[in-house]
């Protein structure tokens, strides 16, 4: 075999309270593409941040092309030819994409000329399959593009092994596919290609090696033609993956809990964005919402919490009608609210867990004590979540923007379903979470289901929502296209659905049997 | 005609030392570093030119003095912000109070010297003989034909060099040139020291051009003034100027108006008012909420750069 481009060595990294990397081995070879795998909180992204230089690591070292080195800084891994598209990007918004690229480049003199900068870019993004218009500021791009620019920089660097962090959680289908045929150019050139994921299906498909993480240690490494599905799933996760959707009772409850009638309602700029929706929730049934995102599923879940006002409609809750209640009162009335921004609008990031997890009853016994918030009641209650949703934290006194993204979910989730709410209302609540996460979170779902409560649950992912929900219900610009009921998954259903959720009634749908999936 | 000529021409002369103090600033915040402090620099650097001035006989040294200070003043405010990562809006702050008590110290025996020659204007031979623009334009004062220079120099440097371009990503994303290699804290001290050194000379401007000779706060809240120019500027040196024209103006008709009017019965207290008045509306105007498109101003300004935050 040819010499690695890159071997990392008993790598280890602590974070007060943590050990984020412990002795963490990773080679890597020119030419090849390496997937890094492992679970959200298993070290990738520690390790690819001593890579590049933004972390020292306390113990181990790097050989790079057969020589010993030092990465002491961001600079010195730049010089030596190692690249890394962040998740999130490092593109700056209000400049161009020719001025994000030769910001870096050393190609450019010091006097800038847009013309010759827009030439070499079009070069690049031709040969490479790699479409953007130079012009363009970054605000103005869509999320691919602004990959593109992030891989077109890199080039312009110089970069030699290019690591990409979750490359393609913010990419349609298609476009991953897009994307791997130009890494595939590029490691043909010669070139390294590392990317870090989660998603079983991508590293099954375009890697050549793996090297999968776990607890902050290197488990394994292999080539993937010698591996399968299941035994990735098993080293990342520790130990089997059981199938986490118990069967479903077929008993259709009839009681009525929450009730839409016609509701409108506005965007943020003011526009509508629900335009006559009608919807009714069962007792002890989870009603999926389908939809391209953007068609209103956000307004929908905001109107449900009383976060958002309607401005047309009616809402009834248990009969009563409760149109426009505020938030206050539909927390008091056994509404829970898991939004899509879980840490925007669901958790304050520099408070601890103890204050998250009292957010929502802060002002009712036992948490309020005549006036004063009772603390011990409040570190009981998150100590008891912790214990139920095994919720891994460095201390429940440290704040909550250091717990990875599935930790936060289930903390979240636990705030919200405590006191067992009528309703519970959960846009996206798996999505960027691991296998282990999204386990917990369907579990706590489904029990949920069995109590009792009526479950919205907003995704885009059809397979999950056809897998929990007894309904789904698709939505297109702000109205329900039709309901469908789920005993059985059927390729059929996917295209049913799918037609629905490019707006196609379901009346016409049945006649339209057009791949409405591919498009969707 | 003749009094539109000299009211411009006037008003040149106001806006310059608001206009120096806004391009430091500009400088500054575009890498990043809000400094509120600009009274207390400019007040540094006016006491600083003076004294020199007095004391050497020379204007180009008194000018070097003022560089001098202003960059030291930057040194230490890039220290406190920079690297001891101190809030930068209670810096700023403590920085006017250092500079108002520094200067008012120094200053203190200087301020019964008068008779300093200061910078005179100076008529552009050829220029200066254009109609209407030339007597306008070009019989200042050797500080206003600096900032002719200094004004699309800087303009060009940021929009037109990639080292520019570099300032401007630097307020806006420092993790994204610090993850390319860049060196985020040694740029941010270059720009602080260079901003606060431009600061000073507005300062400057008071004791060596306007009226030679020193008293406490000279400046008279003109660094405040900078502060929100630079915010209607939306950190463009050309519309700054536009800025502190129109500040300048404003005073200048002020000063007419009192003169033109001497029997109006409105207390000169209230038309000393009309420019810093003159300025909030303007701020109202160009930055307020109900406009659709503001600026927001460089991303990152205000906030301290930590790699390992995580």
């Amino acid at each position: 075999m040819t010499q690695p481009i890159l071997e990392m060595r008993g790598i280890t990294k602590r974070f007060p309270g943590v050990v984020a990397n412990d002795h963490v081995d990773l080679t890597l070879y020119p030419g090849e593409i390496h997937a890094l795998l492992g679970e959200n909180g298993a070290g990738k992204s520690t390790l690819m941040n001593v890579l590049t230089g933004i972390y020292a690591p306390n113990e181990g070292h790097i050989r790079f092309k057969g020589q010993p080195v030092d990465l002491k800084s961001p600079k010195s891994a730049v010089d030596l030819g190692i690249g890394m598209v962040h998740q999130h990007f490092k593109l700056i918004e209000p400049l161009t994409v020719a001025e994000n690229v030769f910001l870096y480049s050393g190609r450019c003199k010091a006097m800038l000329n847009t013309r010759d900068m827009n030439q070499c870019i079009k070069e690049c993004s031709e040969n490479l399959n790699l479409k953007v218009d130079p012009n363009a500021k970054i605000w103005q791009l869509s999320v691919g593009e602004q990959q593109r620019v992030e891989i077109i920089k890199l080039l312009f660097c110089g970069a030699e092994l290019m690591i990409l962090d979750e490359p393609t959680a913010v990419l349609t289908p298609q476009e991953t596919v897009e994307l791997f045929k130009t890494l595939r150019k590029m490691a043909d050139q010669g070139k390294s290609v590392l990317f870090i994921t989660h998603k079983l299906y991508e590293v099954m498909t375009f890697a050549d090696r793996i090297t999968v993480l776990r607890n902050g240690r290197s488990v394994d490494h292999m080539l993937t033609k010698d591996t399968t599905r299941q035994k990735l799933t098993n080293l990342m996760v520790g130990r089997d993956v059981l199938k986490v959707v118990p069967e479903r009772d077929t008993a259709k409850s009839t009681r009525e809990v929450l009730r839409l009638e016609n509701i409108c309602a506005m965007c943020d700029k003011g526009v509508p964005a629900l335009n006559g929706l009608s919807l009714t929730i069962y007792g002890g049934e989870i009603l999926g919402i389908a939809g391209v995102a953007g068609n209103g599923q956000r307004e929908l879940s905001e109107v449900i919490a009383g976060l958002r006002r309607v401005t047309g409609g009616k809402m009834f809750l248990n009969g009563k009608e409760v149109t426009n209640l505020s938030s206050r009162d539909s927390i008091k009335k056994g509404i829970a609210f898991v939004p899509e921004d879980r840490m925007g609008m669901g958790l304050v990031a520099n408070l601890d867990m103890v204050d998250n997890a009292m957010l929502r009853d802060y002002d009712v016994p036992p948490i309020n004590r005549k006036g004063i918030l009772n603390k011990k009641e409040a570190i009981r209650r998150t100590e008891s979540f912790v214990k139920a949703h095994d919720i891994k934290n460095a201390g429940i006194k440290k704040p909550v923007r250091l717990m990875s993204g599935g930790n936060l979910q289930k903390l979240l989730i636990a705030r919200e379903i405590h006191g067992n709410p009528d309703v519970v209302v959960a846009a996206y609540p798996v999505h960027g979470l691991d296998i282990g996460a999204t386990e917990t979170i369907h579990k706590v779902l489904m029990e949920q289901r069995a109590r009792g409560a009526a479950i919205l649950l907003i995704s885009e992912d059809l397979e999950e929502l056809f897998e929990l929900s007894d309904r789904v219900a698709a939505l297109y610009e702000g109205e329900v296209m039709g309901i469908i009921p789920i005993e059985k998954v059927t390729e059929e259903m996917y295209t049913r659905v799918g037609s629905l959720m490019l707006g196609d009634r379901e009346e016409s749908a049945a006649k339209e049997q057009t791949g409405g999936m591919a498009e969707a | 005609m003749d009094w539109i000529v000299s009211v411009v021409a006037a008003t040149i002369g106001y806006a310059a030392p608001v206009l120096y103090a806004s391009l430091g600033e500009i400088i500054s915040e575009r890498a990043g570093v809000l400094n509120l402090g600009l009274e207390g620099v400019m007040l540094i650097g006016a006491v600083t030119g003076y004294i020199t001035a007095v004391e050497s006989g020379s204007l180009a040294l008194a000018i070097l003095a003022t560089m001098l200070a202003g960059m030291l003043t930057g040194l230490v405010y890039a220290v406190l912000t920079v690297t001891l990562q101190t809030n930068q809006v209670v810096s700023g702050l403590a920085l006017v109070t250092v500079g108002t008590g520094l200067s008012g110290f120094f200053g203190k025996p200087y301020t019964a010297v008068t008779g300093l020659e200061g910078f005179k204007n100076l008529a552009i031979p050829g220029l200066s003989q254009i109609p209407v623009l030339g007597p306008m334009l070009f019989k200042q004062n050797v500080m206003v034909y600096a900032l002719y220079i200094l004004v699309p120099l800087i303009y060009v440097f940021l929009y037109k060099t990639r080292p520019g371009l570099k300032l401007r990503a630097l307020g806006e994303n420092p993790g994204a040139l610090d993850a390319a290699g860049m060196n985020v804290f040694g740029m941010r001290y270059l720009y602080v020291i260079l901003g606060n050194a431009i600061v000073a000379l507005g300062g400057a401007y008071f004791t060596l051009a306007y009226i030679p000779g020193w008293q406490d706060s000279i400046t008279a809240g003109k660094g405040w003034i900078a502060a929100a120019l630079v915010i209607f500027s939306s950190w463009n040196p050309a519309m700054a100027t536009v800025g502190a024209l129109i500040f300048g103006g404003v005073e200048v008709l002020g000063l007419r108006l009192q003169v033109l009017f001497p029997n109006i019965g409105i207390p000169t207290y209230f038309i000393s008012m009309l420019p810093y008045v003159a300025t909030v509306l303007v701020l109202i105007l160009s930055t307020g909420s109900f406009r659709k498109h503001r600026k927001p101003g460089p991303a990152a300004l205000g906030a301290f750069y930590d790699r390992e935050a995580r």
